[in-house]
C-alpha cells in the first residue's frame, strides 16, 4: 500500500521540489487539497497525473484561480494541480499572427508580450487570468462579436490526458484540418478531459482607432429593435453590449475598431443609426465588458438568441417580480450571451426561484442558463447546467478520456 | 447478415428507388472527388429524412456493417470512398432549406443542400453563408461539415467550423441527438467542434444550423501581375505586416497561370511569373483606404501590372482563374495530383524553392496555386501516366511536399481533409500517442468502428484496447501480425 508519506515523496519528485501539504487555504468550493504541486513544465504535470491515475486520486487544475469557483463544486479532491509555473511565451511568430504560450501565463501578461508588434489574442474576458483558464472555461466578452468565441482562437495544444499521456492536437498553422479537432473539445470542458498545458493561438493586428457610441435604452422592446438595426447594418461593430441594472436606466453600447481615418465617421453613422441621444466615446463606458452586481453577487451566464433580447428582458422582470431578487443585466446582446447579476444577497431558496424561473422561460428565447458565481453550498444544491443536449454521449468522452475520474470529478455537465 | 442482406431488410423503411443493389448502378458510386480511389459500394441507400438515416444506421449497429456517408462527392482525400462491404448513405436527396432566421442570423439546411445555393438564396436578404471551397456551386453543406472545409476567404472568415451554430447527428449507434442550435455556448463538451471535420468518422449530420453572413458595404478585388513568386511573397508579407487583414490573398505561378489561360481564357497579365488576387471587404471607408495601401505595398515589391475590378463582372473573371486552376491544369498535362499541405505563411519564399529543387530533381512539373494569406498552398503535380515510372515520380515529389509542410511547421492537409488519400502520413504529424488520444474521442462515438472505418487513421486500433504508454517494444499491431491490416 502506497503511504501518505510515499506519495508526497513522488509528488514532490514529480515537480522537482514543488509538493507540498494542502491548507485550509487551498481549498476548492470547501474541499482542502491532501496536496499542492506546482510542476513547472509538461513533463512534472504527466508524472503529475501518472500517480494520480495510479493511486486514485482527484485533481482539479487551476491557473491564478480566478475561475475556480465556477461550474458544480468538485465531489473529491486530492491534488490542486497549480499551472502558474508554466508560463512562458514559447513563440511569437508575429509574421505568422500565431503565438504559442504556456497555459499558466497571465492573460494581462501576453497581451504585453504580443502588443510590441501591434498584435493580441482578440478576447477581452472579464476575468483576466491565465490563457489555460481561458481556453478551460471558454470565457469570453465583448469582442467575440467580431473575433468569435475562444475556440476559433485556439489553433493548437498541448494536453496531458487523465492517464499522464502527453498528446498534441492541432498545430501552429492557422489552417489545418488533419485529424480530430481536440483543442475544440478541450475548450471550455473545466479541466475534466485533460490539463491543457500549452496552447497555440491566432493573433489578430490591435485596431488603430476605437470609437463607442452608447444611447439610453426605455424599453426591451426598444433594445430589440436597436440590437436588430445595428446587427443588420453596415456598422461592422467590434463589439455590441447592453447594460441594465436593475431599476436602473438601460444603455445599449456599441464599439466601432478600425483605421483612424474612417472610424470617426463610421461612429458619427452608429450615432444616427441608434439616435435618441446616442452620443460617441473615446473610451469603453465603465460597464464596458465587466462582471455586473458585486463581488459576492450571484450570477447567471443566460444565453439567447439575439432576435429574442425582448423576452429575455421581460422574462427577467417576470422572475424578478416573482421571487422579489432584483436582477442586472450586462452583457453581448448582439452575439446571444449575458450575464445576469442577483443583487441583495438572497437567501438560497430564493437563488433557487430565480434559476428556475429563467430556465423555464429559456425556450422562449432559445438558451439557457447556467449559474456561474455563488457559493459552493448553492452550487452543490442547484443544477449548475441546467439541461443539456447529448449528455450520453458527453458522459461517453468522459469515459474514454478519464476512465478513473480522476480530473476535477463532479464538476461538469450532469455530474461529470 | 451482410451489407447487400440490409437491402430487403431497408426497403420498407426507405423511399421508391432508395435502395440501389444493381451492379451498374453501385459503380457510380464508386469514387467521391479523387478518382485515383475507386471501391464498389456493397449497397447504396438514398434516404430523405433524419429518422430514414437513423434507421439505416441503427441497421448497420446492429450487424457489425459499416457505413459511409456522401454528400455531393466533390471530396479531394477520398473521404467518402465507399467500403466494399458497407452501406453507402447518400444525402443527396436532403437537400431542403428548412428556415432562413435573418432575424437570428441562422438557417436550417438539411445536409444535402449546395453551398453556394444558401448564399444565392439569403443574399437578397443581405445574407450569406461565408465558407466558399472552390467546388461551391457543386458542393453540399453536410460535406463541409464532415471536412470542415475552407476556401479562399478562409483567411479572414474562418473555417465551416466557425459558422456551424447546431447540428442534428445520427451517432454510429444510430441515435438521433442535437448539439447546439442557434444561441451560443450550449453547456457541455464541444461535440459540434470535433464532429465537424472528423470527415463522417463520428456520425452523419441529418440537420445543419448554420450561421449567416452579412454581405460587405464594399468589396474591392486587385490583381497584380508580379515577374516571380519572390516579389509576389514580399507583397503579401507587407500586407499582413502592416495588419491589413484582407478577405482573401490567393498566389498563382507561371506553370499555374499558363495552366488558367489555356482553360478559360482569364487574361491574366501577360508574361507574369506570379499573380495575386487581393480582395478587400468591409465598411466603405476601410475598405478604400486600406486598397490604396495594398495597392501600394504591391508596387513597391515589384508588381509589373495591378488592375483593379471595376465590376462584379470583372471580379467574377479575376477569380475565374483561381477557382478553375486545379482543372485548368488538365489543359496543360494529361495527369496531375492535387496537393493540399499547409506551411507557416513566414516560409513562402523557402517552401516555394524547395518544391522546385524537388520537382527539378525527379523530372516532374509543380504548378503552384495557393492561399498565400495562410500558407495552404496547392502545388498540383504534373505527370503522363503513359510515361513509365512518371506517376511514381509525381507521387514520390507529392510526398515530399507534405513532408516538407510538416518540416516547417506546418500540416497535411489545409482544407481537403486527410480521407483515405493522408492516413498514412498521419503519423509523420502526430505521435503515437496523439493519434491514440484521437482514437478514445472515435471510440466514444463509435465503438466498434463502423462509421467511415479506414479514413483518417493510418492503423486500426480496437476500442476495447488500453491506450499504450511505451511504444517501442511493443512490435506490431495484433491485426497487422495477423495479417489483417497495414501499418505505414
Amino acid at each position: 500500500m502506497t503511504t501518505t508519506t510515499d506519495l508526497l515523496s513522488r509528488l514532490t519528485d514529480a515537480t522537482a521540489g514543488s509538493a507540498r501539504e494542502g491548507t485550509d487555504l487551498d481549498a476548492v468550493d470547501g474541499l482542502r487539497p491532501r496536496w499542492v504541486v506546482s510542476p513547472a513544465d509538461t513533463e512534472g504535470v504527466a508524472a503529475v497525473l501518472r500517480t494520480a491515475h495510479d493511486e486514485g486520486l482527484a485533481v482539479v487544475p487551476t491557473g491564478s484561480g480566478t475561475k475556480l469557483g465556477w461550474g458544480a463544486p468538485p465531489q473529491r479532491l486530492d491534488i490542486l494541480l497549480q499551472l502558474g509555473r508554466l508560463d512562458a511565451l514559447v513563440d511569437h511568430a508575429a509574421g505568422d499572427l500565431v503565438a504559442v504560450v504556456g497555459a499558466g501565463r497571465r492573460l494581462d501578461d501576453l497581451q504585453g508580450d504580443l502588443s510590441s508588434a501591434g498584435q493580441w489574442l482578440a478576447v477581452d474576458p472579464a476575468r483576466r487570468g491565465t490563457v489555460g483558464g481561458l481556453v478551460a472555461t471558454a470565457d469570453t466578452g465583448p469582442t467575440r462579436l467580431v473575433h468569435g468565441p475562444v475556440r476559433d482562437l485556439v489553433i493548437g495544444a498541448t494536453v496531458v490526458r487523465a492517464d499522464g499521456v502527453v498528446a498534441h492536437a492541432g498545430g501552429r498553422v492557422v489552417k489545418n484540418v488533419a485529424g480530430y479537432d481536440l483543442s475544440k473539445l478541450l475548450t471550455g470542458s473545466f479541466g475534466t478531459l485533460g490539463v491543457l498545458t500549452q496552447v497555440a493561438v491566432r493573433l489578430h493586428p490591435v485596431p488603430e482607432a476605437s470609437r463607442w457610441v452608447v444611447v439610453t435604452v426605455p424599453s426591451a422592446q426598444h433594445a430589440r429593435e436597436l440590437v436588430q438595426g445595428v446587427v443588420h447594418s453596415q456598422l461592422v461593430m467590434t463589439g455590441c453590449e447592453l447594460e441594465r441594472p436593475a431599476g436602473g436606466v438601460a444603455q445599449l453600447a456599441v464599439r466601432i475598431d478600425g483605421i483612424a481615418a474612417a472610424v470617426p465617421a463610421r461612429a458619427d453613422a452608429a450615432v444616427e443609426m441608434l439616435g435618441g441621444g446616442a452620443e460617441q466615446l473615446a473610451q469603453a463606458p465603465s460597464w464596458w465588458g465587466c462582471d455586473p452586481g458585486e463581488d459576492g453577487d450571484v450570477r447567471l451566464k443566460v444565453t439567447h438568441e439575439i432576435a429574442s433580447v425582448d423576452r429575455l428582458l421581460a422574462a427577467v422582470d417576470d422572475v424578478s417580480q416573482q421571487t422579489g431578487v432584483p436582477l442586472d443585466v450586462r452583457g453581448s446582446v448582439g452575439v446571444g450571451t449575458v450575464s445576469v447579476a442577483l443583487r441583495g444577497r438572497p437567501d438560497e431558496a430564493a437563488v433557487v426561484a430565480v434559476v428556475d424561473g429563467l430556465r423555464r422561460r429559456s425556450p422562449e428565447v432559445g438558451g439557457t442558463v447556467v449559474v456561474r458565481d455563488a457559493d459552493p453550498a448553492t452550487r452543490r444544491r442547484l443544477d449548475v447546467w441546467g439541461p443539456v443536449g447529448g449528455l450520453d454521449l458527453m458522459r461517453r468522452v468522459k469515459d474514454r478520456l478519464d476512465p478513473g475520474r480522476v480530473l476535477a470529478p463532479g464538476r461538469f455537465v450532469g455530474g461529470i | 447478415m451482410d451489407a447487400r442482406g440490409l437491402a430487403g431488410l431497408l426497403a420498407p423503411v426507405l423511399p421508391a428507388r432508395g435502395v440501389i443493389t444493381d451492379p451498374t448502378q453501385l459503380r457510380t458510386y464508386s469514387c467521391d472527388g479523387l478518382a485515383l480511389y475507386k471501391v464498389t459500394p456493397a449497397l447504396v441507400v438514398i434516404p430523405e429524412t433524419a429518422e430514414q438515416v437513423a434507421a439505416v444506421v441503427r441497421a448497420c449497429a446492429e450487424h457489425d456493417i459499416p457505413f459511409v456517408a456522401r454528400g455531393s462527392g466533390t471530396g479531394l482525400s477520398g473521404g467518402a470512398l465507399p467500403h466494399a462491404d458497407g452501406v453507402l448513405i447518400v444525402l443527396s436527396r436532403m437537400r431542403a432549406v428548412l428556415e432562413i432566421d435573418r432575424a437570428n442570423q441562422r438557417a436550417v439546411v438539411e445536409p444535402g443542400v449546395i453551398n453556394l445555393q444558401l448564399s444565392a438564396l439569403t443574399r437578397p436578404e443581405g445574407y450569406y453563408f461565408a465558407p466558399d471551397p472552390s467546388s461551391q456551386q457543386v458542393c453540399s453543406i453536410g460535406g463541409n461539415v464532415a471536412e470542415n472545409s475552407g476556401g479562399a476567404h478562409c483567411l479572414k472568415y474562418g473555417f465551416t467550423t466557425g459558422h456551424v451554430a447546431g447540428l442534428e447527428l445520427v451517432t454510429p449507434a444510430g441515435e438521433l441527438i442535437t448539439l447546439g442550435g442557434k444561441a451560443p455556448d450550449a453547456p457541455g463538451y464541444d461535440l459540434l467542434g470535433v464532429v465537424c471535420g472528423s470527415e463522417g468518422t463520428l456520425g452523419v449530420a441529418t440537420r445543419v444550423t448554420v450561421r449567416l453572413t452579412r454581405t460587405p458595404e464594399a468589396v474591392e478585388t486587385l490583381l497584380a501581375g508580379f515577374p516571380d513568386t519572390d516579389s509576389a511573397g514580399r507583397a503579401v508579407s507587407a500586407v499582413i505586416s502592416a495588419g491589413v487583414v484582407p478577405a482573401a490573398i490567393e498566389m498563382m505561378d507561371a506553370l499555374a497561370i499558363e495552366a488558367a489561360e489555356a482553360a478559360v481564357a482569364c487574361g491574366y497579365p501577360q508574361g507574369a511569373g506570379a499573380v495575386l488576387i487581393v480582395e478587400l471587404d468591409g465598411p466603405a471607408a476601410e475598405v478604400r483606404h486600406q486598397f490604396e495601401q495594398v495597392t501600394g505595398m504591391c508596387e513597391a515589391a515589384g508588381a509589373t501590372e495591378i488592375r483593379i475590378a471595376a465590376d462584379d463582372a470583372q471580379r467574377a473573371l479575376f477569380w475565374k482563374g483561381r477557382k478553375s486552376a486545379f482543372a485548368a491544369v488538365g489543359r496543360i498535362s494529361p495527369d496531375y495530383i492535387v496537393q493540399d499541405g499547409v506551411i507557416p505563411r513566414t516560409a513562402l519564399g523557402p517552401a516555394l524553392r524547395r518544391i522546385e529543387q524537388l520537382a527539378s530533381e525527379r523530372g516532374v512539373r509543380v504548378a503552384n496555386v495557393f492561399h498565400a494569406g495562410d500558407g495552404n498552398l496547392h502545388p498540383l503535380v504534373l505527370f503522363d501516366d503513359a510515361v513509365p515510372g512518371e506517376a511514381e515520380r509525381a507521387e514520390d515529389v507529392s510526398g515530399a511536399i507534405i513532408d516538407l509542410c510538416i518540416e516547417l511547421g506546418g500540416s497535411i492537409t489545409g482544407e481537403h481533409g486527410v480521407g483515405s488519400d493522408k492516413a498514412k502520413h498521419m503519423p509523420k504529424m502526430f505521435t503515437e500517442d496523439d493519434l491514440d488520444t484521437m482514437q478514445l474521442l472515435r471510440c466514444a462515438f463509435d465503438p466498434t468502428s463502423i462509421s467511415n472505418p479506414g479514413k483518417i487513421f493510418p492503423t486500426p486500433r480496437l476500442c476495447g484496447e488500453v491506450p499504450r504508454r511505451a511504444h517501442a517494444a511493443d512490435g506490431a499491431h495484433p491485426l497487422v501480425e495477423a495479417g489483417l491490416a497495414d501499418a505505414f
